[in-house]
């Protein structure tokens, strides 16, 4: 007995010529779990924006089932009226103020603001109930600032679950956990839902939304391609209407190991604001090997690549390029033939308002290429420019246009450029296909497996199993700042890394 | 030097150093509440020579003293709003905005005087606030007289602060406030209107510096003077900082401060001729600057302060 | 329905009217205070026209008041493209005058060749550090510069008072703070006979093309540029952030100094407490105005001098306060950031839902 609480009706959505969502049309039942698959770009958090009311549609219309059942049109553009029809969202990238209590992040907005007192007695005690039937427990009193990922995802939800949701639209809401981790969270989704709550969640990984989902939506390029219950549905079916094409699995050639080229002994490395540094890590990169690092993220990744960029010195243990102590300086990283892709190209790889041509030079601004007595070659720029755009497909209007109208594939294939163009020894990439579409993804890889195919050592760090098990011939797993050496992917499955990435040792399974 | 440290003890001495302070107090407590919301507003020193003028004039063309605080809280907040809509809706750059504020705030003030009074040897007066003097305090010792000696004016000053301390903490309203300078995403999800909040809060803000500008013409002293806040405003975003954006850290800097340059003051007048007057005039700033390099170290900045929020942007 | 879209670049037309409009914007609201004033705006324009343009001598004055600004101009554009917000150049102008005075007033005599480069050396380091601080306070501490460099200003002008009451006061001043006379060595030629204008324009255009050739033609420009647009990025890279900044606000340090030392040795001869009517506030809005673009400095400075000349004279012939003139300075100012909103939006009018967040 099917009653629906959600009707999203032919809903449209341009920013100026790029038309987000087209005309697309999607029912939700009560009690169901509906999975919105797509890639980077196909416009799913466009639409859960406008639902939740950030974005206004250009046409079309939402309709919300109110409490006594009856479906009522959601006004447009306000969070506010999202909220009070019942939609809660839990956002990809946790909308929570930091310096505020996990209390006070969930009431923030539920009183009346002329009111000048506040009652925060009756709302903690409702607020524990709901903890208990819910079974999510965080510790209220905490800024949210100091609470661990898992534990601000639950605050999200309970943000909602405080404002009576009966829509919960969750945003990749595992991209961030363990497996295990993400395990507890359908376990409560699935609780929640058994009692009448109607869940939306947006993904791109297949095996999660196999497993979960009631009913799988797909989105491509803002339209909807494919919807079908989670019935006999299998992963090559779903990627296929994510893609348009069938995809081919990445070729990775023959591994031919050369002597060591990164060597990391003993490094200890302070964490920042909160999260771990690294503790001891050893590690060993070969020539002509991808070496992959598995892990949650906020367990060490970020100090990893640091220190290997010259961002960070070691406090502790050395670490040795080519044999040699690498100097903590980027220039020194560079200097060393170390080809580095930051994790946030947004804040770390590119100058957003400078041109592509410049964003290319930046990493030898003063090499005999680019300049001569302080002078800028203009031509030589320009030159090099042209043949990085055409050698790597970077698609710009031009090597004057401003890096901040490329989309965000274009720019990793810039800094891609930017990295492997001098060849280097040893690849350093954070989270390289972060953000990007299945096209872009693809490109990256090939980049990777090219430069190790060539000689280059190559490491990878990242929090996407499915790239470190399709890439990697060796897979380190990162847990509070301490490298453990997993072997061969070959040899592994899912579950074991898993545990390992929680902390469990391989041995317990 | 004993006799001048002597001095710290007289009732005298403390009168004078809160009613340094007030300025610097209404400052504090106005610059706290736009920066709390994620605005810096370096408007300061021209709104709250604007209230100074405004304040002034009021009374002078026969308003009473509190429909001069009144036109001097709302030529603040009309102020606060330009920078508000530039800053806030517009999204431009907040350093840049609160020096054009400032500029326009003094040129507005000094051509308006300038305008309406003719040049005169020495500037017209007003009546200003009287002291006190309620006899019933005489009887709480020391504080008792440092407060009957005190104008209408600096009680008001301490009142808001604690008013505002209050809204900030215990209302939903203040937490709406601290949210938006700490997380605007986070306050729209609420349904929250962070760009609501930020001009409310840069208003109300603007007011309360306002009347600090107003505090000079209207109680320290009885005439407007051109230059007369000296550089007020940036030592109250000095002591925002060193008190760590807390209301109470920051008025007790402006107290501490206060009782600063009421002693050096004092000194002057005891070592005399032996070290220029020059050296003590810059100690105020001085001490500024190295409050500033002291608390920076440690801030607990708002998060969103100097942000611009763009609705639906991730 | 007004709909705001993002530009991705911006037309060089588009980048021309804004300034401009700014400026026409700023004269027109000024007119409101003069008619509240009961003024005859009409005619008010037309005095501050002639009094700033109307002959050749106006015109040297016009261009004598732009000189300091010109030099104020460069030195917030050069800090400001850098997201370093050097609001001290009052502060760095005054050191670059005492500077200038220290050295030029006797307690050194060479021959000119020699004698007007050391003074304009002195000036420059002088401001140089007097920038170099706060820079430093910013890149170690995080202390953000605006307020330490409004608060040097004052004491600055309270340190040249001193010094004017003190060590360099005139023994042959009648007893009034100001410093002796710099020597004739060290003085600046005039440009036209029988008017004030001397030749620390040349030096000002000097500086305005230098500024120019560097921001576009060097890596130091480049690398100037890279760290005020995205310091983590340039860090990443490579640049050295720190050292770039203190480059930075050692130029910009100096070129506000140039302009305390091109007042002394051009202009006044000797130095006083009222050397500066605000020029180093003033060039923030040159620079604004100008869009940080160093050549524009130059056309934006002569704008902003041609006000203050016309309204020094319109003033006098109708009453008016010659506050009038900081007055329009400022709405310019105001303009200009709010005009700045056509650089990075487009206004488009038609049909379609209220735009409520117009980015993906």
């Amino acid at each position: 007995m099917s009653l629906p609480v959600l009707d999203i009706d032919r809903v449209t959505k341009r920013f100026g010529a790029l038309l987000a969502n087209d005309a697309v049309s999607l029912s939700l039942d009560r009690g169901e779990v509906l999975a919105l698959l797509g890639e980077n770009g196909a416009g799913k958090t466009t639409l859960m924006s406008i639902l939740f009311g950030h974005y206004v549609a250009d046409e079309g219309e939402v309709r919300v089932a109110g409490p006594d059942g009856r479906m009522a049109p959601l006004p447009p553009g306000s969070p506010k009226a999202a909220i009070a029809a019942g939609i809660g969202m839990v956002h990809q990238h946790f909308a929570l103020a930091d310096s505020l209590s996990a209390f006070d992040n969930i009431v923030l907005g539920t009183e009346p603001l002329w009111r000048p007192w506040r009652a925060p007695r009756p709302e903690r005690q409702r607020l524990e109930g709901l903890m208990a039937d819910s079974g999510l427990a965080v510790d209220l009193a905490v800024p949210a600032g100091r609470l661990t990922v898992g534990e601000r995802q639950r605050v999200e939800i309970l943000k909602a679950l405080y404002r009576d949701a009966r829509i919960l639209v969750l945003d990749e809401p595992t991209a961030v956990l363990t497996p295990q981790e993400a395990d507890g969270l359908f376990a409560t989704l699935d609780k929640l839902t058994a009692r009448g709550l109607s869940v939306i969640f947006i993904s791109h990984k297949l095996g999660e939304v196999l497993a979960v989902a009631d009913r799988v939506a797909v989105l491509r390029q803002g339209r909807k391609v494919f919807e079908a219950a989670n019935d006999g549905l299998d992963r090559g079916t779903l990627a296929e209407a994510m893609v348009g094409r069938p995809l081919a699995p990445p070729q990775r050639p023959a591994v031919r190991r050369g002597p060591p080229v990164l060597v990391l002994d003993g490094v200890g490395v302070p964490g920042r604001q909160g999260r771990a540094g690294l503790e001891a890590a050893e590690l060993t990169v070969h020539a002509g090997e991808v070496v992959g690092i598995a892990g949650v993220s906020g367990n060490g990744q970020e100090a990893l690549a640091a220190v290997i960029s010259g961002l960070a010195a070691p406090t502790a243990g050395r670490v040795l390029v080519d044999g040699a102590p690498l100097a903590p300086r980027p220039a020194a990283a560079v200097a060393a033939g170390i080809g580095r892709i930051p994790e946030d190209r947004h804040r770390d790889g590119v100058v957003g308002d400078m041109s592509v041509e410049e964003n290319l030079v930046l990493e030898d601004l003063f090499g005999p290429g680019t300049q001569r007595r302080g002078l800028l070659r203009f031509g030589a720029i320009r030159r090099r420019a042209l043949k990085a755009i055409a050698d790597y497909d970077v698609r710009c209007p031009g090597p004057a246009a401003k890096v901040r109208a490329l989309s965000g594939g274009n720019m990793q294939k810039l800094l891609l450029a930017r990295a492997l163009e001098p060849e280097p020894t040893l690849v350093v990439a954070a989270q390289p296909s972060r953000g990007l579409d299945i096209g872009a993804t693809q490109a990256v890889h090939a980049r990777l497996l090219a430069a190790c195919a060539r000689g280059a050592a190559v490491l990878l760090i990242s929090e996407d199993l499915d790239e470190l098990m399709a890439l990697s011939d060796r897979l380190y797993v990162i847990f509070h700042g301490r490298l453990a050496e997993a072997g061969s992917p070959d040899a592994l499955d899912v579950r074991r890394i898993g545990l390992m990435m929680a902390g469990q040792p391989a041995e317990a399974a | 030097m004993i006799e001048a440290l002597d001095v710290l003890l007289t009732t005298a001495f403390w009168i004078a150093a809160i009613r340094i302070a007030t300025p610097l107090i209404y400052g504090v407590i106005g610059e706290l509440v736009c920066e709390r919301a994620g605005v810096l507003n370096l408007g300061i020193e021209g709104i709250m020579t604007a209230g100074a003028m405004a304040g002034w004039m009021t009374v002078y063309f026969g308003g009473s003293l509190w429909a001069g605080v009144a036109v001097a809280a709302l030529t603040g907040g009309g102020f606060g709003l330009i920078h508000a809509l530039i800053t806030v809706v517009l999204g431009r750059s907040q350093h840049v905005t609160g020096i054009g504020i400032t500029l326009l705030a003094t040129s507005g003030s000094y051509f308006t005087y300038r305008m309406v009074l003719p040049d005169v040897s020495s500037p017209p007066r007003i009546e200003p606030f009287p002291p006190l003097g309620w006899d019933w305090l005489q009887k709480i010792p020391f504080l008792g007289p440092v407060i009957a000696g005190q104008t209408a004016l600096t009680v008001l000053a301490f009142v808001l602060a604690v008013l505002v301390a209050w809204v900030l903490w215990r209302t939903p309203a203040g937490l709406a406030v601290r949210a938006v300078g700490d997380n605007p995403a986070a306050a729209d999800a609420q349904g929250i209107d962070p760009i609501r909040v930020r001009i409310a809060a840069v208003v109300a803000g603007s007011a309360i510096m306002a009347v600090g500008g107003a505090f000079l013409t209207m109680s320290a002293f009885n005439a407007f003077f051109f230059e007369m806040i000296a550089g007020r405003g940036w030592i109250a975003i000095a002591l925002v900082v060193f008190g760590s954006w807390m209301p109470g850290k920051a008025v007790l800097g402006a107290i501490l401060f206060g009782a600063f340059d009421a002693f050096q003051v004092r000194l002057q007048q005891s070592v005399g001729g032996a070290i220029p007057h020059q050296v003590f005039l810059m100690l105020p700033y001085l001490l500024s600057i190295a409050a500033l390099v002291v608390m920076s170290r440690r801030a607990s900045v708002p998060k969103a302060l100097m942000v611009a929020y763009v609705k639906g942007q991730r | 329905m007004i709909r705001l879209e993002p530009r991705a670049s911006v037309p060089p037309l588009v980048a021309a009217a804004v300034p401009v409009g700014a400026g026409v914007a700023a004269l027109a609201l000024a007119a409101v205070p003069l008619m509240l004033a009961g003024v005859d705006v009409g005619r008010a324009f037309a005095l501050m026209a002639g009094g700033a343009l109307g002959s050749t001598f106006a015109v040297t004055e016009t261009l004598t008041r732009a000189t300091p600004l010109v030099f104020t101009g460069l030195a917030a554009a050069v800090a400001f493209r850098a997201r370093l917000w050097n609001i001290g150049g009052e502060g760095q102008l005054y050191a670059g005058a005492l500077a200038a005075v220290a050295v030029g007033a006797g307690a050194v005599t060479l021959p000119p060749l020699l004698m007007v480069p050391l003074v304009v050396v002195a000036g420059m380091l002088a401001g140089a550090l007097l920038m170099v601080v706060p820079t430093i306070m910013r890149t170690r501490f995080g202390v953000d510069e605006v307020v330490t460099t409004l608060l040097s200003n004052f004491v600055v002008v309270l340190f040249v008072s001193m010094m004017l009451d003190g060590p360099l006061k005139d023994p042959m001043g009648g007893g009034w703070p100001q410093s002796a006379p710099i020597l004739a060595e060290a003085e600046l030629p005039r440009l036209v006979a029988q008017t004030r204008l001397h030749a620390g324009l040349v030096m000002a255009l000097a500086a305005a093309l230098l500024v120019y050739g560097l921001d576009r033609f060097t890596v130091w420009g480049f690398e100037a540029r890279a760290v005020g647009l995205n310091p983590a990025a340039a860090r990443f890279a490579g640049l050295r952030v720190n050292a770039t900044f203190l480059r930075v606000g050692a130029l910009s340090g100096a070129l506000a100094g140039l302009a305390g030392v091109s007042e002394v040795i051009g202009l006044k001869g000797y130095l006083t407490t009222d050397l500066s009517p605000g020029f180093g506030y003033t060039g923030i809005v040159v620079a604004m105005l100008a869009m940080l673009n160093p050549l524009g400095v130059v056309a934006s400075a002569v704008f902003l001098a041609a006000v203050f000349v016309g309204a020094d004279s319109m003033g006098r012939a109708l009453g008016v306060s010659t506050y009038i003139a900081s007055l329009i300075v400022a709405l310019s100012l105001v303009s200009m950031l709010v005009g700045q909103m056509f650089l990075t939006w487009r206004v488009r009018l038609g049909r379609g839902a209220a735009a409520a967040g117009g980015r993906p």
